[in-house]
């Protein structure tokens, strides 16, 4: 029998506020274990939440991204549970009334494009870090990350291999990134997910019974688990056995999945209203003031491109991999440059140099009127090609790269009296090859040629140097 | 010595702006009456003592306005005191110091009283009797063989024994309002949202609110002028233009419109506090109000709807108490299931546990829809028909309590006893009305009488003119009880 996997995704999105979700501490990473926090996000007895609006802000923002009706009135639910890490012994969250339902987002695969429907998504906040003694000893608790604001996007399951599941996953970094609402990093945890999973006979209408897999820390974790869980399910499946609703782990080192709970032992989180927050309306005015600001996404910017630029599928992708680097694209063109000619040089010399600096593309300094300048010099023919590289890579890190030429005197020689006068000279001093042309040997061309060059310092057009030199061996 | 300690809070401080008195004896005469009391009444939980004595020599030095300049108060121990152990007469926090102050403490701050300590209560606000405190009953001091009320029972108690000129309690299904009137001493509670709830320790967080509870209308005005304002940090906070409330109180109330609801004078009510109900009642129609039977068919939803919602929200506000974090941990070096089973059993006495499984109960899957959902269904009602009678009626009179004070140790076998006496005080709960309790004289046995005043939403200065009337033509409130004061037993 053929099976068919089937999937649902639930993410975690960490957003990139200054402050928490329920009180002013910073929600930078890595600071020493519990110097971010205040009696709020430790909820000592008496304190009181408080919401950050812009938390609201990029979580409706998100919403937008993603196709999504928003609840015009929104709500916080209590979810009621006991752990160490939660501090309050309830995660402020949204059950009832999420911020935004109903959504898509449409990912583009090698075999076409797929919509993947958004179930839900609301906001809650973060628990806290426990750090287990590596000796087996004491468990210590770090709340810094207390209170940091997530928002929780639930898909529907749409998803039929690990593939679509990573293209998914890499497309909505995208948006997340593109809309600058969260760092996506997943080895710091600001995006991390859970994978719910069944299978069925291909064919099968009706869902068979699931598993959820949590802790997923990385691209390559997400496609190990699914590639597992679906062989596990299968195996079982076959075997004649029956699949257990149940809660699983992936431990990426032992590659498996390991078993945390049953549905029978599944806590009750006894939701309900949050008391100590009034709802939050979002009115019209709010959204269309954010519809506005929100910026091009990378699969506009990618359509775009390639209708309006005549840009290739491939150098659209590879453009708008990240947003600083489709930003420095857009302004090098505003400036003039040809788009297929900014195209290659981003894709060729700035990423290369990014490469060997080892540096993101946000991260550099290379103004987009250089390299726009610098495509204009070459375009106009006043340096050629190869002195324009090594232009560059000396003006990568500063510099002016007309200042840059005119120091090392890299103009290119646009008088053909010069050039003329180098030709009559290299004649002069290679007869032989001269000679050699003469009597049929096409290579010697090449050999005078180079000779010219050389003596130009490189900086004359090949070609004109070509036209002259088979001028003058044709005259006699 | 009784003369300065017979005063209202408005007189003291008037006395001390002009020199008569100063801080340091009033705050040291105080002293000397919860050093004298203590061991009869366990009012207090924590004295400051020193501290206190300090506070009003740096007052004394710095002479100042306000109407409470310079008086010496208490507050109820679930207030947060940065510094100042806050235990909520509770194992649970019998050492828990805050980092923090709430906001009312830093607000009385501001107006120049004098903090005595932290006054006892029932365990976590929850009781009616204050006899669930982890640091044994309160007494009532018109007779200590009964209690004195709760949760805010070592609050009222306090006020009433001469020990305090003003105290603050939380009052989230009566705590302010049913002490008050066992004691013999005026309480109010404020529209919800208008005193700032940050750190006040959570019992049940919608109905949650500070009040005050004092000698008198006009103290309680002051007291409130201080305490009312819009707290950013409490986001059920509500804005408002406060202060005020003392410079409009001119006790006018002719053609007041008053209504008296029919369900809150059932007949569970206690005939002798009927007939002083009805003695205040009549009072205020003399007086020039209209004073009329009405109708609340919804009350009969009222308690039950109360229980349900409150005990909910404490069985998640109550929930941090884990043993992990601060405050009562297991000894022994146990496994996390067991320190959180074996803290939680030796920190929480018996009331908190019934109220905290009473609300996991009502929450849990399955439960939801037929207890909590139809609870909030209910407050919906109660709102509405108590909309509607604001419509006709200016305020609201009704009993505060089915009875006066009973014996210490009765309530505490019959709990659900105990609940019913809350019938006429949780709907202002329930519907975030400000109400008050005023005394309207005493039973044939001498123990106090209270009646109760509802007013709409925002309708403190209605309610306090009301209260002023009735106090100004009777003597009620200015009855002491037999152990006010030091009682000749020191100075």
């Amino acid at each position: 029998m053929r099976w068919e996997t089937v999937i649902g995704l639930e993410t975690h999105v960490e957003l990139n506020t200054d402050t928490k979700i329920f009180c002013s501490c910073s929600t930078a990473f890595g600071a020493p274990p519990n110097t971010q926090c205040c009696p709020v996000c430790m909820g000592l007895p008496g304190s009181l939440p408080v919401l950050n609006r812009r938390v609201v802000e990029y979580a409706a923002r998100i919403a937008l991204a993603l196709n999504c009706s928003i609840t015009p009135l929104n709500r916080f639910d209590r979810k009621n549970y006991f752990y160490p890490d939660l501090p309050k012994a309830y995660q402020i969250s949204q059950l009832y009334l999420p911020i935004a339902r109903e959504g898509w987002l449409d990912v583009e695969m090698e075999q076409g494009r797929k919509s993947i429907r958004i179930h839900e998504m609301h906001m809650e906040e973060d628990a806290g870090k426990l750090i287990h003694h590596p000796d087996g000893g004491d468990t210590r608790i770090d709340y810094n990350r207390c209170g940091v604001p997530l928002v929780e996007i639930v898909t529907e399951p749409d998803f039929r291999s690990a593939d679509e599941v990573v293209a998914y996953l890499e497309q909505l970094r995208s948006v997340l990134l593109y809309l600058g609402v969260s760092d996506g990093k997943l080895q710091e945890g600001s995006l991390r997910c859970d994978v719910n999973l069944s299978v069925r006979p291909e064919g099968s209408q009706t869902l068979g019974v699931r598993t959820e897999m949590k802790n997923l820390g990385s691209f390559r974790a997400v496609r190990r688990a699914i590639e597992y869980e679906s062989q596990r399910q299968i195996r079982i499946l076959e075997s004649g056995g029956r699949v257990i609703r149940q809660t699983l782990r992936w431990d990426e080192d032992a590659d498996q999945s390991i078993p945390m709970r049953t549905k029978e032992d599944a806590a009750d989180y006894r939701y309900f209203p949050e008391p100590d927050l009034p709802p939050v309306e979002l009115d019209e005015a709010f959204l269309t003031d954010l519809r506005t600001q929100q910026p091009e996404l990378a699969a506009q910017k990618r359509a775009r491109y390639c209708k309006d630029w005549g840009l290739s599928a491939y150098d659209a992708r590879m453009l708008t991999g990240q947003r600083s680097l489709a930003e420095f694209f857009e302004r090098t063109v505003a400036l003039g440059a040809p788009p297929k000619k900014a195209a290659n040089w981003i894709m060729g010399q700035v990423l290369r140099q990014l490469s060997a600096r080892n540096l993101q593309a946000q991260d550099m300094t290379l103004q987009p009127k250089v390299l726009a300048r610098l495509i204009a010099l070459v375009e106009q023919g006043r340096i050629n090609r190869n002195t324009a590289v090594e232009v560059f890579d000396a003006v990568f890190d500063g510099g002016d790269p007309e200042e840059y030429i005119a120091a090392h005197g890299l103009e290119r020689i646009s008088d053909c009296a010069q050039v003329r006068q180098a030709v009559e000279q290299v004649f002069a001093e290679n007869p032989r090859s001269v000679a050699d042309w003469r009597a049929g040997k096409e290579k010697a061309l090449g050999f005078l040629v180079g000779q010219t060059m050389r003596m130009l310092q490189g900086k004359a057009d090949p070609q004109t140097v070509n036209k002259l030199i088979r001028d003058r061996l044709t005259e006699e | 010595m009784n003369e300065i300690l017979n005063m209202t809070a408005l007189e003291l401080s008037a006395g001390i702006k002009k020199g008569e008195v100063s801080c340091q004896e009033a705050a040291q005469a105080a002293l000397n009456v919860i050093r004298t009391r203590q061991d009869q009444l366990n009012t207090f939980i924590t004295v400051t003592g020193r501290q206190a004595l300090e506070r009003a020599a740096a007052l004394d030095r710095r002479k100042g306005s306000g109407p409470l300049f310079g008086v010496p108060g208490a507050v109820k121990d679930n207030l947060c005191t940065q510094g100042l152990r806050t235990t909520c007469a509770s194992l649970m926090l019998e050492r828990y110091v805050p980092p923090y102050n709430a906001g009312v403490i830093d607000l009385l701050d501001e107006a120049g009283t004098v903090l005595l300590g932290k006054l006892n209560m029932d365990e976590f606000a929850m009781g009616s009797t204050s006899e669930t405190s982890c640091f044994g009953p309160v007494k009532n001091p018109w007779d200590l063989s009964r209690v004195p009320g709760g949760s805010s029972g070592g609050a009222a108690a306090a006020v009433a024994a001469g020990e305090v000129w003003f105290a603050l309690g939380s009052d989230t299904g009566g705590s302010v309002r049913q002490p008050a009137a066992w004691c013999g001493v005026t309480g109010i509670k404020p529209t919800y949202g208008t005193v700032s709830r940050y750190g006040l320790v959570a019992y049940a967080s919608s109905f949650d609110q500070v009040g005050a509870i004092c000698r008198d209308a006009a103290d309680c005005a002051a007291v409130l002028d201080a305490i009312q304002n819009h707290d950013p940090r409490d986001s059920t906070g509500l804005p408002g233009e406060y202060g005020g409330l003392l410079a409009g109180l001119n006790g006018d109330i002719r053609g007041m419109r008053i209504g008296m609801p029919a369900q809150l004078f059932g007949d569970e009510l206690d005939p002798q506090v009927r007939h002083r109900v009805l003695d205040a009642a009549r009072v205020l129609r003399d007086r020039g109000a209209q004073v009329e039977e009405c109708c609340l068919p919804a009350a009969d939803y009222a308690l039950a709807a109360y229980y349900v919602i409150a005990c909910a929200e404490a069985s998640s506000n109550l929930a941090r108490y884990d043993g992990v974090h601060y405050g009562k941990r297991c000894a022994g070096d146990v496994g996390l299931e067991e320190l959180y089973l074996r803290s939680r059993s030796e920190g929480f006495g018996s009331e908190v546990k019934r109220r905290i499984l009473l609300g996991t109960f009502v929450l849990s899957e399955g439960h939801y829809d037929a207890y909590y959902a139809k609870a909030l269904a209910a407050r919906d009602m109660v709102r509405k028909s108590f909309e509607e009678l604001f419509s006709q009626y200016d305020l609201l009179l009704a009993p505060v309590t089915p009875s006066v004070a009973p014996k210490l140790g009765q309530s505490l076998e019959h709990p659900a006893r105990m609940y019913q006496t809350d019938s006429y005080t949780v709907c202002a709960n329930l519907t975030g009305l400000p109400a008050m309790s005023i005394p309207c004289g005493q039973s044939e046995g001498g123990m106090p009488v209270g009646v109760q005043l509802i007013g709409p939403a925002f309708g403190e200065q209605t309610l306090l003119n009301a209260a002023h009337a009735v106090q100004r033509e009777t003597h009620w409130h200015k009855l002491r009880p037999p152990c006010f004061g030091t009682g000749g037993e020191g100075t």
